[in-house]
């Protein structure tokens, strides 16, 4: 089992008052497996995909990632995995703008300590990145900038790639041609793919899909 | 991954050239103002230390004569027969160069040359040949003479035997002091026995020259300190915004798996790259302006206080190392409040536009009590403060409280005028000058500080000047002033002048110690002069009367303030007692004055004989006069000196004394408007997002650049409204609290309305200036970066 999520909540403590993102949720998830997570706004999905990446704590509940609970790691230990284990495409590229293109896509890989610059090749030649290489983000289209994304991601050879509504600012051409490279890349790493997205579409071409409601699995 | 984040992290500064050059050039500006300042207080100090070395100054007692005038040389042989350890010197000036005479047999260790440098012959120095040991720079103005150079030598001082001294010197047998060697043996007659003549000097600890230049280098310190406080609010405005700027990045760094820790080491580090590298350029220009100021430092000390100071810079470690250690901890004061909110920022905390204005919404309930708190401190220092660490806890307490309490009045201002803004692009003008308010407001701090401190320091050097002139046409009230070398001259003059002028009176003085205080006991001329034209600050019933009448004595206010003696209070001079009659303002005095009847003062000092006249007359006679004078007695000329001539040099010392607190004012005022440039030109690469509205819904570009424009030129002319009574507050703390701590005395205070006005519209079209680029920049943002925003893709 790559990844067993149990029981975990979430609350975030608004001006309002608290408020329980995350009642109870479980999940898993194989290696090579893709799970699409959808749900309506303030369901909670975006919540969840942040704490299995490391990038928050839970109050309550499990997340073992290849026999590791996550949420007793400190703080160097989360920052360990989101470099080495987990990869996170996010929906708004969160790439440096300072970097060229080919410095963003061998970005996190140096990170981990597991640049391969032949891989970072053949990423950059199967995104049709090749022409934009030498590019900053800035020079590039939304489209563009998600492959750089999705690249830099691939490009660490995680073990599971979480994607937050990745395609959510491309136009539907686009996002699917995008949606097509990285399921066809997750396949030939065998990582686990755990998606958030609004779109029936790109959640019908995963092999799983898993519903949220209100803070909990419906 | 250390690698891979500096790579991240630097590349920022390589993209982003301009906000690179604002962090370095705010940091250097800063270190430049602060290592300037010091160079120049070293290269004077290290003249005094040298000055002091050779003369033994401050470190041993001394016996001088009563009267100011030569010892013989038989006085300092009985003194010797009588067991008296006493080592002659004598000095004067030749070519401009202070010729210094020791015996370096029966000096005490560290006087003169006791290391003769390399090619130095102490034969040679003791038997007569005329060796002398000087510094490059002096010995090429004694091109004739025999020079060792040596770098240990005073500047402008050259060291030899007395023999060779007096020779050069023409002053045979002639000594001006004597050393009193410690550990004098037990049974020696006593001095009043051998040479009543003499009286001893107490050596001070620390040279006269440095102890009188202490309160000029305190000021220029200060000043200096206050530059870098300016340059600190601009690096800290520069790192803040560069902070703010790279949140989304440190965000994606750490998404990315680099741990907080570690990221927070790096920037620390490369903040500290950026430090020594700015601390490096900024000694380099503080060498630059210090070089450029020394001539007039020096020139200023040596009118003011004769002290002997090198008109050449050199690089000493004490101020140099000193600039980079500022730059250092400026960096580390700067950085750390910017570190501390990004290592404790959420990792999912997003970049949103508004960031700075919630943080510093947050942060405003802090610093407004920080700021009421140091202001409240400040009001009652007012009160209370007495002594320089008085005076400047209530500079830094006022400075600081009303820096913190600047962003806070501006909010509350653009909120009123927002509330009252009729018009829609008017609210929107108003809220958006608000949002942007954090951003600037380091920069506005650092205006506030320079104009506040421009008007501060401009009042107290404009009051002081209008008092001193007033002063010299009191104190200088005499047509002409005549020096005499001898009796006969003294006499000479006084018959030559009979019948020809209205009066003469005669400057007389002795060296005592009142209440343990140096003092100047001058004896007057009962005359209207005095009457007329001296000002007191305090006085008892006819003051003058009873001073001419040899029953009270007038003092000057530094002997006042530092004896704690006021009217009425009885001070002893010779065993007799006077009464305190009248406290008078003597401006530009370092020591103590005591003034006493002409009869009682020929009483008391009888060997003391006058040597300095001045003459009441017609002003239009005096040429004629001095002329007739040395045909008639052969009295040279160049021993007359007019009242014109003498108020004419003493304003142009004067003048030359705040040559450099006005360069740095103009400096820091500088780099002031440079920070207002420099937060703009940040700020517009981050307005896009929040200007993209309002073009979108119908403001042209142009009219979005002419709003910028205005927006700079109004938050300029807010903080000057803030700066005015600011400055005024300052120039009062200057003059009634610091002056009075260092030099002695008190000074009325003026205020200069249009000068004001002036600096305000410096200010405001410096802030203009500054807005214009940014605003022409965003005046011109392509329509494609606009609509950007909007889809996205920024």
């Amino acid at each position: 089992m790559l990844l067993t999520v149990k029981d975990i909540h979430k609350t975030y403590h608004t001006a309002d008052g608290p408020f329980e993102v995350l009642r109870g949720v479980d999940l898993t998830l194989h290696a090579g497996e893709t799970l699409a997570l959808t749900g309506e706004s303030g369901s909670g999905k975006s919540t969840l995909l942040h704490l299995i990446g490391g990038l928050d704590a839970p109050d309550q509940g499990q997340i073992q990632l290849i026999g590791q609970d996550i949420a007793q790691l400190d703080d160097n230990g989360r920052a360990a995995l989101r470099r080495g284990t987990v990869g996170v495409v996010f929906q708004q590229f969160n790439l440096i703008p300072s970097l060229r293109v080919a410095d963003n896509i061998a970005f996190q890989a140096r990170l981990a300590g597991q640049h391969d610059p032949a891989w970072d090749a053949t990423l950059g030649d199967r995104m049709g990145l090749t022409a934009q290489l030498n590019k900053y983000p800035e020079q590039l289209s939304g489209g563009q900038q998600q492959r750089v994304a999705i690249a830099r991601t691939l490009a660490a050879k995680p073990q599971l790639v979480l994607a937050d509504e990745p395609t959510g600012n491309l136009d539907e051409a686009t996002a699917a041609a995008v949606l097509d490279l990285m399921l066809e890349l997750v396949t030939e790493t065998d990582a686990g793919l755990l998606m958030v997205t609004h779109s029936a579409d790109l959640a019908g071409r995963m092999s799983r899909r898993l519903h949220l409601r209100a803070g909990q699995v419906a | 991954m250390t690698r891979a984040t500096l790579q991240a992290l630097l590349s920022h500064w390589w993209r982003n050239p301009l906000q690179l050059f604002t962090l370095l050039a705010g940091l250097a500006l800063a270190t430049a103002l602060w290592s300037g300042v010091q160079a120049i207080n070293a290269e004077a100090r290290a003249s005094y230390d040298a000055a002091a070395a050779t003369l033994g100054e401050g470190q041993y007692d001394r016996l001088v004569r009563r009267d100011g005038q030569p010892i013989a040389q038989s006085t300092y042989v009985q003194l010797r027969r009588a067991g008296w350890l006493v080592s002659p010197v004598v000095q004067g000036r030749l070519d401009g160069v202070r010729i210094v005479g020791v015996e370096p047999l029966t000096a005490p260790g560290g006087i003169g040359p006791v290391a003769p440098a390399e090619g130095g012959d102490i034969t040679a120095f003791l038997s007569g040949e005329g060796q002398l040991f000087a510094t490059a720079e002096t010995a090429g103005q004694l091109p004739d003479l025999n020079i060792i150079v040596t770098p240990e030598a005073a500047p402008g001082t050259a060291v030899t035997d007395i023999g060779v001294a007096q020779r050069l010197l023409d002053r045979t047998d002639q000594i001006d002091s004597l050393i009193i060697v410690p550990g004098q043996p037990k049974g020696r007659a006593d001095i009043e026995a051998i040479a009543p003549e003499l009286v001893v000097i107490r050596a001070q600890g620390t040279s006269d020259i440095g102890r009188l230049t202490d309160s000029f280098h305190l000021n220029l310190t200060a000043f200096g300190l206050l530059a870098f406080a300016v340059g600190i609010f601009i690096v800290n405005g520069a790192i803040g915004l560069a902070f703010e700027q790279r949140r989304p990045v440190v965000r994606t760094l750490r998404a990315l798996g680099v741990p907080l820790r570690r990221l927070v080491v790096l920037m620390a580090a490369e903040l500290m790259l950026f430090a020594v590298v700015a601390g490096i350029i900024g000694v380099g220009l503080g060498y630059v302006i210090a070089a450029l100021l020394l001539p007039d430092v020096a020139a200023t000390l040596r009118g003011l206080y004769g002290a002997d100071v090198s008109g050449t810079l050199q690089l000493r470690p004490a101020w140099w190392v000193s600039g980079l250690v500022i730059a250092l901890g400026g960096t580390a004061i700067a950085a750390s409040a910017a570190l501390y909110q990004i290592a404790k920022m959420p990792l999912l905390a997003s970049a949103q536009p508004r960031a700075l204005a919630m943080a510093a919404g947050k942060r405003a309930v802090v610093q407004g009590i920080l700021a009421a708190g140091l202001l409240g401190l400040a009001g009652v220092m007012m009160f209370t403060a007495n002594g320089l660490v008085g005076g400047f806890t209530l500079l830094a307490s006022l400075l600081i409280g009303a820096a913190l309490a600047l962003p806070i009045i501006l909010d509350r201002v653009l909120a009123v005028a927002s509330r009252t803004a009729q018009s829609v692009t008017g609210q929107w003008f108003w809220a958006d000058t608000r949002q942007q308010l954090p951003g600037l407001s380091l920069a506005l701090m650092a205006l506030l500080l320079a104009m506040s401190a421009n008007v501060g320091v401009s009042t107290m050097v404009s009051s002081f000047r209008l008092t001193f002139t007033d002063f010299l046409e009191q104190r200088l009230a005499s047509e002409l002033y005549v020096r005499t070398e001898n009796t006969e001259q003294s006499e000479a003059l006084i018959a030559f002048a009979q019948g020809r002028t209205e009066i003469v009176l005669p400057i007389q003085n002795a060296d005592v110690a009142i209440a343990g205080q140096p003092t100047e006991v001058y004896g007057a001329r009962d005359h209207a002069t005095y009457r007329d034209n001296w000002v007191f600050l305090q006085q008892g019933s006819q003051p003058w009367d009873t001073t001419f009448a040899g029953q009270t004595v007038l003092i000057n206010e530094q002997l006042s303030r530092r004896a704690g003696l006021n009217v009425g209070d009885e001070i002893t001079l010779q065993g007799r007692p006077f009464v305190v009659a009248g406290v008078y303002g003597d401006y530009g005095n370092p020591i103590g004055q005591a003034v006493i009847g002409e009869g009682v003062f020929g009483m008391l000092y009888p060997d003391v004989t006058p040597r300095n006249y001045g003459l009441r007359m017609d002003p239009a006679a005096v040429a004629g006069f001095v002329a007739n004078l040395e045909a008639e007695t052969g009295i040279p000329a160049v021993q007359s000196v007019n009242q014109a001539n003498i108020k004419a040099i003493s304003l142009a010392i004067f003048e030359r004394t705040f040559t450099v607190t006005t360069a740095l004012n103009i400096l820091t005022l500088a780099v002031a408007g440079f920070a207002i440039l420099m937060s703009l030109l940040t700020l517009a690469s981050m307005r896009v997002p929040q200007l993209a509205p309002a073009w979108a819904m119908g403001m042209t570009r142009a009219q979005i650049g002419k709003l910028e424009l205005v927006r700079a030129v109004l938050l300029a002319l807010l903080t000057a409204v803030v700066a005015l009574p600011l400055g005024v507050a300052l120039a009062w703390a200057l003059l009634a609290v610091v002056n009075v701590a260092a030099f002695g005395w008190k000074l009325p205070m003026y205020l200069f309305p249009i000068d004001y006005a002036r600096l305000g519209l410096f200010a405001v079209l410096a802030a203009a200036l500054a807005a214009l680029w940014p605003a022409r920049r965003l005046a011109r943002t392509p329509p494609a970066d606009l609509l950007k925003v909007f889809s996205n893709e920024r």
